[in-house]
């Protein structure tokens, strides 16, 4: 099912997730976000440029310990746990938070 | 959590054997699968023309290889025995998820085709044709059976629909009807070595990360190496270990009993993964080249023993399989077990007195144990039956202060499942899987408030990931699961060596 950001249509599949990862723009996650009734923070932004930065590196999503570390550097111990990412995303870092960014569903025993 | 567009079920005192619900969860069914997960597998990318015909053939296929289906099908007296015993049943209401309406699925069908009295009179022996709606509820209700083999823990004759929905799975992916969930992980092993598709780099990424980590909690380096040739250990445990919590707290712990028991160990990049989906999709032959992956990573590798980590259904494959699919492993050490279970390994440490265990260390939390129905009831540990129900329970109490079973009815070989086992684990089957666990999580309930239990540890990945995410839906804390390897990372004291300055210095460099 395709979504429209800024008059354009996106690929997405079954689940929601961007076909093409090289589609993104941050307009996606805006309306991917919009949707969940959930508005984005800079806190999620973080987040968000995180894990493309990181999929970037290595073609896949962070692990969780990876990501909460990352996190901890940068915004400060307190926030570098699964805690503080749930409140951001409640559905899940791995899932919700990567559907925004464009990257494609963690698989496997998750 | 998600938006619920369904009812959780109540938790109840008592369990409940549910009224009839028709059709309640007949809309539930998996994503599809797709050609470019279909093709890899060596199935037909989608459904073929004569699709009837092939899935009768090879649904004779398999009654030629496997015994046991044939016995299945013709031995049931409608006893009634199985029908509450399977959670999505007690948890949907849904009469074709009692054991014996989903074995009449393929029953009747089988009936139809493969004797006397079904090709000549049906109607009177409940045979059917094997007619477009039939396969429909084929995929729907045998993706509603994790394969956890409850029921045939009470069937007098032992039926077993485990592999029932596994031929039944098998029959539908050679006529081009695969899910999309098990094929496009298994395709995703053979492309990258393991479910989650991580690759090499970040598995080193993410195993240094642990390394720091555990320097920074403890004072103490330990290793979690990889590909690293000569070493004694080749231990294969499933992705999520790597990737998720609790289960990465799990593999912290594997790595410091290694530490302690010091021996030489190494991960492999390459049969990175211990979950062997083939087995839920009921395929020999991908059962087979998954499995071969591990016998080519030990050999590469020159290792002298296998471990498992904590992973319910690869310990199935493995403990029961894993010579026929991948040996023989005489090229391995004659004096330990092929393979060991890593529950194994570290319970002989703690019996020899090699662990230094504080157990005040899981202070903080009351336990309990759900048994995987995979290691449960299909496997064994040790080298006396019931070693799998004992061996996890022991290294619990000898790492926690304060562990209460749940009620016996739930547990041991009449565990219930997750809710998620048997490849449901996927987000598309989020109704079956919270309604599934509704057994599980009143036994729990039911144990938290007569014994103050706050935390319940298990050893497989997808039991963790399942509790994690219906929790929840059930008012606790998605942090109440934990894995048993994580107790024991918490409660064991490390012995320092000479060279923990040294790797200090080296990892700021």
């Amino acid at each position: 099912m395709p979504i429209e950001v800024n008059g354009k249509m996106f690929e997405t599949d079954e689940e929601g997730y961007l076909a093409n990862i090289n589609d993104w723009e941050p307009g996606v996650a805006t309306v991917m976000s919009k949707e969940d009734d959930l508005e984005l923070t800079d806190e999620h932004w973080d987040i968000i440029n995180f894990l493309r930065e990181y999929y970037e590196e290595y073609q896949i999503a962070p692990a969780v310990r990876v990501l909460t570390k990352a996190v901890g550097k940068k915004m400060g111990k307190d926030k570098g746990n699964s805690k503080y990412l749930y409140g951001l995303f409640p559905y899940g870092p791995a899932k919700q938070a990567c559907r925004y960014a464009g990257l494609p569903k963690p698989t496997g025993c998750v | 959590m998600a938006k619920v567009d369904f009812a959780v079920p109540e938790l109840k005192e008592y369990p409940e054997i549910p009224a009839l619900k028709m059709d309640a969860m007949a809309h539930s069914s998996p994503f599809k699968s797709k050609p470019e997960f279909q093709g890899p597998l060596g199935f037909p990318g989608e459904l073929v023309e004569n699709w009837q015909q092939q899935a009768i053939a090879k649904m004779g296929d398999l009654l030629g290889k496997y015994r046991s289906l044939r016995v299945y099908l013709d031995a049931c007296v409608k006893c009634g025995a199985c029908t509450d015993k399977c959670h999505y049943y007690l948890g949907t209401h849904d009469p074709k998820n009692m054991p014996v309406a989903r074995q009449d699925l393929m029953r009747k069908v089988y009936r139809r085709y493969f004797t006397l009295a079904g090709r000549l009179f049906p109607q009177l022996v409940g045979a059917q044709d094997l007619t477009e709606d039939v396969l429909s509820d084929w995929y729907s209700y045998y993706h509603q059976c994790s394969q956890c083999r409850r029921c045939s823990v009470f069937c007098p004759y032992g039926i077993d629909t485990a592999e029932i929905s596994m031929a039944a799975r098998e029959i539908m992916d050679s006529i081009g009807v695969g899910q999309k969930y098990c094929n496009e992980i298994i395709a995703k092993v053979y492309r990258i070595g393991n479910n989650l598709g991580l690759p090499g780099p970040a598995l080193i990424d993410t195993l240094e990360g642990l390394e720091e980590d555990v320097y920074d909690d403890t004072g103490v380096q330990v290793r979690y190496p990889i590909d690293k040739a000569g070493v004694d250990i080749l231990l294969v445990t499933p992705s999520a270990d790597f990737f998720a919590e609790p289960h990465v707290d799990g593999l912290i712990g594997y790595g410091k009993v290694f530490h302690e028991a010091g021996v030489s160990w190494t991960f492999s990049s390459y049969a990175s993964e211990a979950a062997n989906f083939g087995m839920f999709i009921g395929s020999y032959d991908n059962m087979r080249r998954l499995s071969q992956r591990i016998r080519e990573a030990a050999i590469k590798l020159g290792v002298k023993r296998i471990v498992f980590g904590e992973c319910g259904h690869a310990w199935r494959v493995a403990y029961n399989f894993l010579n026929t699919l991948a040996g023989p492993w005489d090229f391995l050490d004659p004096r330990y077990p092929v393979p060991q279970h890593i529950c194994e390994f570290t319970h002989e440490l703690i019996q020899q007195g090699k662990l230094n265990l504080d157990k005040s260390q899981n202070d903080d939390k009351v336990l309990t144990f759900h048994d995987s129905c995979n290691v449960a009831r299909a496997s064994r540990m040790g080298n006396y039956p019931g070693g799998q129900f004992d061996i996890p329970r022991a290294i619990i109490r000898a790492t926690c202060n304060h562990f209460y079973d749940m009620d016996e009815e739930t547990i041991r070989d009449r565990t219930f499942c997750c809710g998620g086992g048997g490849g449901l684990l996927t987000d598309d089957l989020m109704e079956l899987r919270v309604k599934g666990a509704l057994p599980r999580m009143e036994a729990l309930n039911n144990v938290m408030r007569e014994k103050g239990v706050t935390h319940m540890a298990a050893i497989c990945a997808i039991c963790k990931s399942q509790f994690t995410k219906v929790l929840p839906y059930y008012g606790m804390n998605m942090d109440q699961i934990v894995s048993v390897h994580q107790l024991v990372s918490n409660a064991i004291v490390l012995t320092p060596r000479d060279d923990d300055q040294d790797d200090d210095d080296d990892s700021d460099d």
